[in-house]
């Protein structure tokens, strides 16, 4: 398909060095680093040449291994070991309908589950840090210096609880998170764009753990995603798990230990993996009670055994095209993501699905990665001429409020473009009432209850009225990550009362700063080094932004404006030479504070350029 | 207006107001391109949609159309709408999600054909009165199209 084609960059050299962005693709199985390099994006292997990081974290008394350092543990050290940690994340032990099959200790804990390891209590924050750090790590050495900035996936249907924890596990990883970005719009990215890709096309993404579908629009370098349904607990490791318990059956073993149960599911997946391309595959295991299993598991019995689960990703495929209010017929292509789409009879029931064959063209496993290296050096400022695009997301489920009788009233619907900010008004039920409590909710079901709950706060100091008099306004804002913040506001009387609140599950910043320094501690890295070096690549980022800004629309300021921020400038340039990093935080402040009221009549310059001076059918040919 | 002229200065807006143009930027142009990229996201939102649209333009020559008493329609398009409520009914008890599937294109496409006839009374004839009767009964439409989707929704969970 045309789609198919890697933008090259502009031929003019860059006139400064490129920065160094990636794009990160945090699996539940496996996890990339991916970047671009010459134009051309590349996953970025480690030292011993492997592309891939298995998604693994393995807590010793005295230390940590990730990865392929940690495969082994896995069959040794099982309770210790941590696979699928993201199946785990933004997640309260009562989420986990699966709880039973991981062979953890979990701590019940409000908000997010916690586990008890050999090093300690481990949130699942933690422990997606660590293997972003291993990443981390990964790409400086590669790209020799810090990173300036990083693009996470997560998939389309993650709520806002999953986001929020894997933005954190970003941050904590000491990563500039500059964006999370939907994995199936990562994967449309890496199949490029030119004008013949134009046209609607769905994404199919079966990963280790989750399914997407997504319905993206292409139309003149704007990439719009226009529906995604999906399901948040069906992938790959559930094929394997169908393995294992047809292994079970057929070998006729009783109850298995953790560590068997381990082994036997590796060998599951490799059979799962060998069927794809044969007719039949042999399995052979000892477990440690000394029992053996040696079956042979044909390619049609594994389509039967698995065949619910195959047919589990047709309700979402229907819900996005309904969403989208389009029919099988009107996609132009559907693109396939992760490993477990290779499977015969995942192609096989799209096909039938849609009409047509689906494409394969990239490596199912690496395609979010490049996507989100893309995207990576676009938003780092990389941006070629010819890259010139945008990307317009939406979000996966409703956002709404409590409202009397346990009802959830949608204030945000699902598959609203972001960022998107949008109130609604409410009243007091009882004369006098000066406090209300407010509870934040998402999901598409009508009762509270069926919900999931993401925050509660209340909303005090409503001046004493009769009932039904104040009146509060509630707002919801959902930013280009998809992450949420609420404020209230009473505003009859002039007695204003707001608060902004972030989902309680997620970290406090004063969370974030313990974990890192706790991190930190434990390992070499200097940490006042990097945190020095990183306030000076925020320092030079401002100022190079602020200094582009004056070159374009310079002309918006008067004299003594403008001399306002060149000294700014040059008081952070001046301390970014020196080595105290709490007096540049303070200066970049400043040059941010300075630059306030520009960075509005800028906005508002380029608010009436897009709108004025042109005819508005000229626009149809931006 | 047409459409896509909508969609093409939607799109030059954005370009030039979305977040991801500011990424690299400071702080206070991050919060403004958030800001300025949610009005216009707003703003689109209010006039793709037929329904807003219109009550938008009949507000503007002093007519609330569906207000809480607007809701008067006529007695033949409310049998038909009977009808339809009855065999909504009847497939969700069956869990007939291919019956309801029929039900919603059914709907969907006359509410297509009311948004078309909208448009013309508003842009070509002003004829404020109709285009007000019309919106009365695209409400109705929406909310039976929306409530066939929650049915199907239902159903497939």
């Amino acid at each position: 398909m045309a789609l198919l084609q890697i933008v090259e960059p502009d031929e003019a050299p860059a006139p400064r060095p490129p920065r160094r962005a990636v794009g990160i693709d945090l699996g539940t199985t496996n996890s990339l680093v991916a970047t671009v390099r010459n134009g051309i994006p590349v996953v970025l292997p480690d030292a011993q040449g492997r592309p891939l990081l298995p998604s693994l974290v393995h807590y010793r008394k005295d230390g940590v291994d990730v990865g392929y350092a940690a495969q082994e543990s896995l069959v040794v050290d099982p309770q210790n070991t941590i696979v699928s940690v993201k199946r785990l994340m933004g997640r309260g032990l009562a989420d986990l309908s699966d709880a039973r099959r991981f062979p953890y200790r979990f701590i019940d804990v409000p908000g997010m589950v916690q586990i008890e390891t050999g090093a300690g209590r481990r949130t699942p924050v933690e422990v997606s840090a660590e293997i972003l750090k291993t990443l981390r790590q990964r790409a400086e050495a590669s790209l020799g210096g810090a990173l300036d900035g990083a693009v996470i996936t997560v998939p389309a249907y993650f709520d806002d609880a999953q986001r929020q924890a894997t933005k954190d596990a970003g941050r904590l990883a000491g990563l500039n998170v500059l964006r999370l970005l939907n994995e199936p719009t990562a994967a449309a990215i890496a199949y490029g764009l030119d004008n013949a890709s134009e046209g609607t096309y769905a994404v199919y993404d079966l990963g280790g753990g989750t399914f997407d579908l997504s319905i993206l629009k292409l139309s003149r370098g704007v990439f719009e995603v226009l529906a995604t349904a999906g399901d948040t607990a069906l992938g790959g490791d559930d094929f394997d798990h169908r393995v294992y318990c047809w292994m079970l059956e057929t070998g006729r073993v009783g109850p298995v230990s953790p560590s068997d149960t381990r082994l036997l599911m590796l060998k599951a997946r490799d059979a799962k993996e060998n069927l794809t391309t044969h007719a039949s595959t042999p399995i052979l295991a000892t477990l440690s009670t000394g029992e053996t299993i040696d079956a042979t598991l044909s390619a049609e019995r594994f389509v039967e055994i698995s065949a619910t689960l195959v047919a589990k990703t047709l309700g979402p495929m229907r819900k996005a095209l309904r969403d989208a209010r389009l029919t099988p017929a009107e996609i132009k292509g559907v693109v396939m993501v992760g490993g477990a789409t290779r499977m015969p009879q995942i192609q096989k029931a799209v096909a039938e699905f849609f009409g047509a064959p689906p494409l394969n063209n990239l490596d199912p496993e690496q395609v979010v990665a490049l996507g989100a290296a893309i995207q990576a050096n676009v938003l780092v400022g990389n941006r070629a001429h010819d890259e010139d695009w945008l990307l317009l997301d939406v979000i996966p489920l409703s956002l709404g409020l409590e409202t009397m009788g346990g009802l959830c009233e949608k204030i945000v619907p699902r598959n609203a473009t972001i960022p998107v900010a949008r109130a609604q008004e409410f009243t007091t039920f009882k004369d006098g009432q000066t406090a209300m409590a407010i509870h934040v909710v998402q999901g598409e079901r009508e009762k509270v209850a069926d919900c999931r709950s993401l925050a509660r706060f209340e909303l005090r100091g409503i001046p004493p009225l009769v009932a039904g008099a104040a009146r509060i306004r509630v707002t919801f804002q959902v930013d280009a990550d998809g992450l949420l913040s609420v404020s209230a506001r009473e505003q009859t009387t002039g007695v204003e009362a707001a608060i902004t609140v972030k989902p309680s599950y997620g970290l406090a910043d004063a969370d974030i700063a313990r974990m890192l320094e706790e991190s930190h501690a434990h390992a070499a890295e200097d940490m006042a080094a990097r945190a020095l070096a990183e306030a000076q690549v925020e320092a030079e980022r401002v100022v190079a932004a602020t200094e582009g800004a004056l070159a374009a629309d310079g002309d918006l300021l008067a004299e003594r404006e403008r001399a306002a921020i060149g000294s700014a400038i040059a008081t952070v340039r001046r301390l970014a030479a020196g080595n105290d990093r709490h007096a540049l935080a303070a200066a970049v402040a400043a040059l941010n504070r300075a630059t306030e009221e520009f960075a509005e009549r800028r906005m508002n310059r380029s608010i009436s350029h897009a709108l004025t001076g042109r005819n508005v059918d000229s626009l149809a040919d931006d | 207006m047409t459409l896509d002229t909508l969609d093409a200065a939607y799109r030059a807006l954005q370009r030039r107001v979305h977040p991801d143009r500011y990424a690299a930027a400071g702080e206070t142009e991050r919060r403004l391109a958030l800001q300025s990229s949610a009005r216009v996201n707003e703003a689109y939102r209010a006039l793709k949609d037929p329904v807003k649209r219109a009550q938008h333009l009949l507000s503007l020559h002093g007519i609330e159309a569906l207000g809480e008493t607007d809701t008067a329609l006529p007695a033949e398009f409310l049998q038909d709408q009977l009808a339809r409520r009855e065999a909504l009914a009847e497939a969700q008890s069956e869990r007939d999600s291919r019956r309801l599937a029929a039900l919603l294109e059914e709907t969907r496409s006359e509410i297509a054909g009311l948004e078309a006839a909208l448009a013309e009374h508003l842009d070509a004839q002003h004829a404020l009165d109709a285009a007000r009767d019309t919106l009365r009964e695209l409400r109705f439409l929406t909310k039976v199209a929306a409530d066939i989707e929650t049915a199907l929704a239902g159903i497939e969970d």
